[in-house]
């Protein structure tokens, strides 16, 4: 049986770090950066900044589903409560801003949202309550978005559609290639988009960017390791991808999680909350399966929405280009309390995470 | 929301499974999305089993640590 305290033993990530230092380029400062709050979380959580050299740096793309939600997006949410219809979500999208209010104002002033764990849930409120109309609020990467299909093309209730807003990783991390003067050495790809999605995706960055690539996982000697595979390809000007997490991710990725996206969805420009637009990053449910678009049903489309706060920094937490603790507004006025942006309202959201786990930062 | 627990699979019934989280937690996950056998380990997400683990893997893992770990401790 796999002795799986391994992935997490201190002596082992001792190890690991000592090997990190010895392949560590002398001068110059080498960033890589990753796109997924759980990352975010494995490398704050265990402090995993303060075991590698001075000129490694480890920064956080937009890894957070949650967060880079456009408030357009919310404010349809919010819409679809006026019309009566139940909003049902996965519990940290109650807190992300609309233009207006969140969900949770919505709420509290009499709207009907109520959080689900999983999809089938709502779909099960759905059924109990044939006199009401259910709108799940799908948000989430690829990791989410099978799921999201699988319901989409099953034996729906009349009473149930889809507000989609899902989101495609790749396209985020060819926008950060692209960000003046954030000079990533290198990428740690997310675990479990890529056990959906397989290495494929990400041949782009190693062949055309020359952009070394480890997909990784979870556990924080999973990602020790990513990063000392990063940096030994850097001190050898190599671009290779590299599969950190073969246990659970397959160079094919799940082909069955695929080809159900694909025949619930079409790729399109998506908005992305401090981001903007970018193309082919969203998912739409396939105009075959509009019956189940919310968007479609009960005409609800709202173009342009009130991203960032006044004095708001997530826009450039998200794109990796400031820490958490450089905005202004950080455990200040803006706390897990009492978020301003939606980084400090998400579990995966950068500032969240370190306001959760700021004793262990460096 | 990229935290997905491995579980396994203790019954399996149609698209069905109920499995074990260990510590005595259980839960009824759809498995649409895999090929798995009772007996086996898949991650959870959601609700879902979205990849089987693979303890061949896993430990092979382990042991190119090791292998990484000990070149250039001659």
């Amino acid at each position: 049986m796999v002795d799986t305290l391994r992935f997490r033993n201190p002596e082992l990530a001792h190890s690991i770090a000592e090997k990190i230092k010895a392949v560590t380029p002398k001068k110059g400062l080498v960033k890589f950066c990753h796109v997924c709050g759980t990352h975010e979380w494995t490398i704050t959580h265990f402090g995993l900044r303060s075991l590698l050299p001075e000129n490694v740096e480890v920064i956080a793309g937009p890894g957070c589903p949650v967060c880079i939600v456009p408030a357009a997006e919310i404010d349809e949410a919010v819409q679809l409560t006026q019309k009566g219809v139940v909003i049902t979500c996965f519990g940290d999208l109650l807190r992300v801003p609309g233009s207006q209010v969140s969900l949770l104002e919505a709420k509290a002033s009499g709207a009907d949202v109520r959080i689900v764990y999983a999809v089938s849930d709502a779909v099960e409120m759905a059924k109990r309550e044939p006199q009401k109309e259910f709108v799940f609020h799908a948000v989430g990467f690829e990791t989410t978005a099978p799921i999201t299909a699988v319901e989409a093309l099953s034996d729906l209730p009349k009473n149930f559609s889809f507000l989609v807003s899902h989101r495609l990783i790749p396209p985020a991390m060819e926008l950060l290639l692209g960000v003046g003067d954030l000079h990533i050495d290198g990428f740690i790809a997310p675990g479990h988009v890529s056990a959906i999605i397989g290495l494929k995706p990400y041949e782009l960055f190693t062949r055309v960017y020359r952009m070394p690539t480890v997909v990784a996982g979870f556990e924080p000697n999973d990602v020790l390791m990513s990063i000392y595979l990063l940096l030994k390809q850097v001190s050898e000007n190599d671009a290779q991808l590299e599969n950190e997490y073969s246990r659970v991710v397959k160079p094919e990725g799940n082909p069955k999680a695929i080809e159900m996206m694909k025949k619930a969805f079409t790729v399109t420009a998506g908005n992305w909350r401090g981001i903007g637009r970018l193309p082919d990053s969203a998912l739409q449910l396939r105009t075959s399966l509009a019956q189940y678009d919310a968007r479609e049903k009960f005409n609800v489309h709202v173009k342009e929405g009130k991203d960032i706060n006044f004095g708001c920094e997530c826009h450039l937490v998200i794109i990796g280009k400031i820490k958490p603790k450089e905005c202004p507004l950080f455990l200040k006025a803006c706390t897990p309390a009492k978020p301003v942006g939606a980084c400090m309202v998400s579990s995966e959201g950068t500032c969240r995470v370190w306001a959760k786990n700021v004793a262990v930062q460096a | 929301m990229c935290l997905a627990i491995p579980a396994k699979i203790l019954r399996l019934e149609g698209t069905k499974a109920h499995v074990d989280f260990g510590q005595g937690v259980s839960r009824e996950v759809n498995v649409s999305l895999v090929e798995a056998k009772v007996g086996e380990y898949v991650l959870v997400h959601a609700g879902y089993a979205i990849q089987v683990l693979e303890e061949k893997e896993a430990l092979e893992t382990l042991s190119l640590w090791n292998d990484v770990l000990a070149a250039g401790q001659e």
